[in-house]
């Protein structure tokens, strides 16, 4: 598959310690243009170690992160803010500043890294916000916003330069099930329109399975991947038993 | 495919106004980098061209993201307002979807939930009973601390003595360089410019006694106050504050346990054990620099020792570490007071940390007023 395929971000060797402490060992895989792509793994397996190196935050121990073909750990200067331009980045707890109304918010990427007038960027930035059901919030302050706005305000800033890829730490945490169904949808539409690639961080199940073009997950004991592919088959054929454990949790119909 | 950024270019083409209907063309890519290069071109096209319809060729439209559907909802809504139509032609299926999704309808019509604008009248009202709540607030604190206190003197075992001790070292001990510094320097200033004045009267001596009183009544306990609410009253809030958006106070509230016995009594017992000790140690080293200065002009370490043990009774003494008691308690208890105010987000943290200085500030000026009025009735 991966040779029909462009990798848009290639993680080679990848390996990650704390301390010297080491959280991941030796990972290798590729995430392709345009696909939905989520990492999973349970608690401390490492899975927002992994996101906050794929985003430039720290520093592998060893290995290469590579997006677009540039080294993200090696970048400087201008290479690096070219770099952090090509993705957006949605924090689990939304991290909209509080001191600037969700269309500030939204408006600040485009502000600072674009020549658009201010009419065409508050434009923007308010379609942003439709895209995310919260075009007539715009002028709230984030303390103001519910948590499951305080995300979806989050997503809408994170799109505001047009990513060519979105990461998504936690996309159906804290939110109902319907504003998750829509958000999935959202990921979606977005992806098919725009061939925005994602690189999704959850634990939702619904979501997985809806949206999920090829999943990883992650162990705690293998420091590494026990599993990559898609989900469905994994559910259905994976010979690990974890892996089939983490799937076969399905909601019971009854209740 | 991989699209080259740097290759990438946009142009507008427009046609003749033709039976009141104008066409424009737009080609290439529309994106956040090149869409601001036609915005005000395209906008004025369509605005002056007072056209009964617009038709917009975007077949030759290679990539559009955001910016570039933002354009076409701009240009339709110029239009819109004109009283005229606008068509957008041979928009590729993938954008035409993102475009369809993307119309805020009319811009003027979205529902804006900030809360109306207030006036004058309304403003002074909400601040007279902003003051009155908070003082009812600050009665009702001064209650609870007041009981709580209590019960830690009826039952010294409960009072959680590692977290005073704690707070007692950063808030106290860690405190002691800026205030040694400070006051050594206040005796010194307060020497240099009482001299310049005495020193023409050949009355230098009486530096000695100027020092004296101002460090030990005065200036002592309120600097050493001062320091510590920026210092220590700051830090209160903040700390409390932080717990207060982390839900940690709520947390010690459904466990049973009163924020005000766990977080604000041992504070409170720290301050007011530090802040008379910092207060000699600041009326001491006061002392010292006026001395030095004295002895800088002739006068003798031990003229100057005498004139300040004939002249600063005990009574100036022990009234300045009363009053640095006091405001021990006053700005560890206003500290912590804001911090437990305080709001939800990133900056009602810094807003708590504000007003516990500014308060505890105010309440020491305030207080200090009124101890000097006791003491000049007492005396002392």
């Amino acid at each position: 598959m991966s040779a029909e395929r462009e990798a848009i971000i290639r993680v080679e060797n990848f390996t990650a310690a704390y301390n010297g402490q080491v959280v991941l060992e030796d990972v290798n895989f590729e995430v392709f243009t345009g696909e939905i792509f989520f990492i999973l793994g349970s608690s401390g397996s490492g899975k927002s170690t992994l996101l906050k190196h794929m985003i430039g935050l720290y520093q592998p121990a060893a290995g290469k992160i590579i997006i677009e073909g540039h080294d993200i750990a090696a970048a400087q200067g201008e290479e690096r803010r070219e770099i952090l331009r090509t993705f957006g980045v949605m924090y689990q707890s939304g991290a909209l500043f509080g001191s600037m109304t969700l269309l500030e918010n939204v408006s600040l990427p485009l502000e600072e890294f674009t020549d658009l007038p201010p009419d065409a960027i508050r434009l923007i930035a308010l379609i942003k916000l439709k895209q995310v059901g919260l075009e007539n919030y715009g002028d709230l302050m984030p303390s103001e916003l519910s948590g499951g706005m305080q995300k979806r305000g989050a997503i809408a800033r994170a799109m505001a330069l047009d990513p060519r890829v979105l990461f998504l730490d936690e996309l159906s945490a804290g939110l109902d099930p319907i504003t998750s169904a829509e958000l999935d949808e959202l990921v979606l539409r977005l992806s098919r329109s725009l061939k925005i690639t994602f690189v999704v961080v959850t634990h939702e199940l619904p979501s997985i399975f809806a949206i999920a073009d090829r999943i990883i997950m992650l162990d705690k004991q293998v420091k590494g991947i026990v599993a990559i592919g898609n989900p469905e088959e994994l559910r259905d054929h994976s010979d690990n038993p974890r892996v089939r454990q983490f799937f076969s949790r399905k909601p019971s119909p009854d209740i | 495919m991989k699209e080259n950024l740097s290759a990438s270019s946009v142009r507008l083409r427009t046609g003749a106004v033709r039976d009141g209907v104008v066409a424009i063309a737009i080609e290439g890519r529309l994106d956040s980098n090149t869409t601001g290069r036609i915005w005000r071109q395209a906008t004025e096209t369509v605005a002056t061209a007072k056209a009964r319809s617009v038709t917009v060729d975007a077949s030759q439209v290679d990539y559009c993201d955001g910016s570039g559907i933002a354009l076409f909802v701009h240009l339709r809504n110029v239009q819109r307002e004109a009283g005229g139509q606008l068509e957008i032609h041979g928009l590729r299926p993938e954008f035409q979807g993102l475009l369809e999704e993307s119309d805020l309808g009319d811009l003027e019509q979205l529902e804006s939930q900030r809360r109306p604008k207030t006036n004058l009248a309304e403003d002074v009202g909400r601040a007279v009973v902003g003051f009155w709540e908070d003082t009812r607030s600050l009665i009702g604190f001064v209650g609870e601390l007041v009981s709580a206190l209590g019960r830690a003197a009826m039952h010294p075992k409960s009072i959680r003595w590692r977290d005073v001790v704690r707070v007692a070292e950063t808030a106290g001990v860690n405190a002691l360089p800026i205030i040694v510094l400070v006051s050594f320097l206040m005796g010194v200033i307060m020497a240099f410019q009482g001299a310049i004045s005495l020193r023409r009267f050949g009355a230098d001596i009486f530096v000695a006694n100027l020092v004296g009183l101002a460090m030990l009544r005065e200036l002592g306990p309120l600097m050493t106050a001062i320091i510590l609410a920026g210092r220590s009253g700051s830090a209160f809030a903040a700390e409390l504050g932080t717990m207060t958006v982390r839900e940690e106070i709520d947390a010690l509230k459904t466990m049973g346990l009163d924020p005000v016995r766990f977080l604000v009594v041992t504070r409170v017992i720290a301050a007011v054990v530090m802040t008379p000790l910092l207060t000699v140690f600041a009326d001491l080293l006061g002392l010292i620099g006026g001395a030095v200065v004295m002895r800088s002009f002739g006068i003798p370490l031990v003229t100057f020792y005498h004139q300040v043990q004939y002249q600063v009774t005990y009574g100036s003494f022990v009234g300045g570490l009363v009053k640095s008691f006091v405001f021990g308690i006053l700005v560890a208890a206003i500290g912590c007071l804001r911090g437990l105010q305080t709001t939800t987000g990133a900056s009602a943290v810094g807003e708590s940390t504000t007003r516990a200085v500014v308060s505890g500030i105010v309440l020491i000026v305030i207080t200090d007023g009124i101890f000097s009025v006791v003491y000049f009735y007492l005396n002392v």
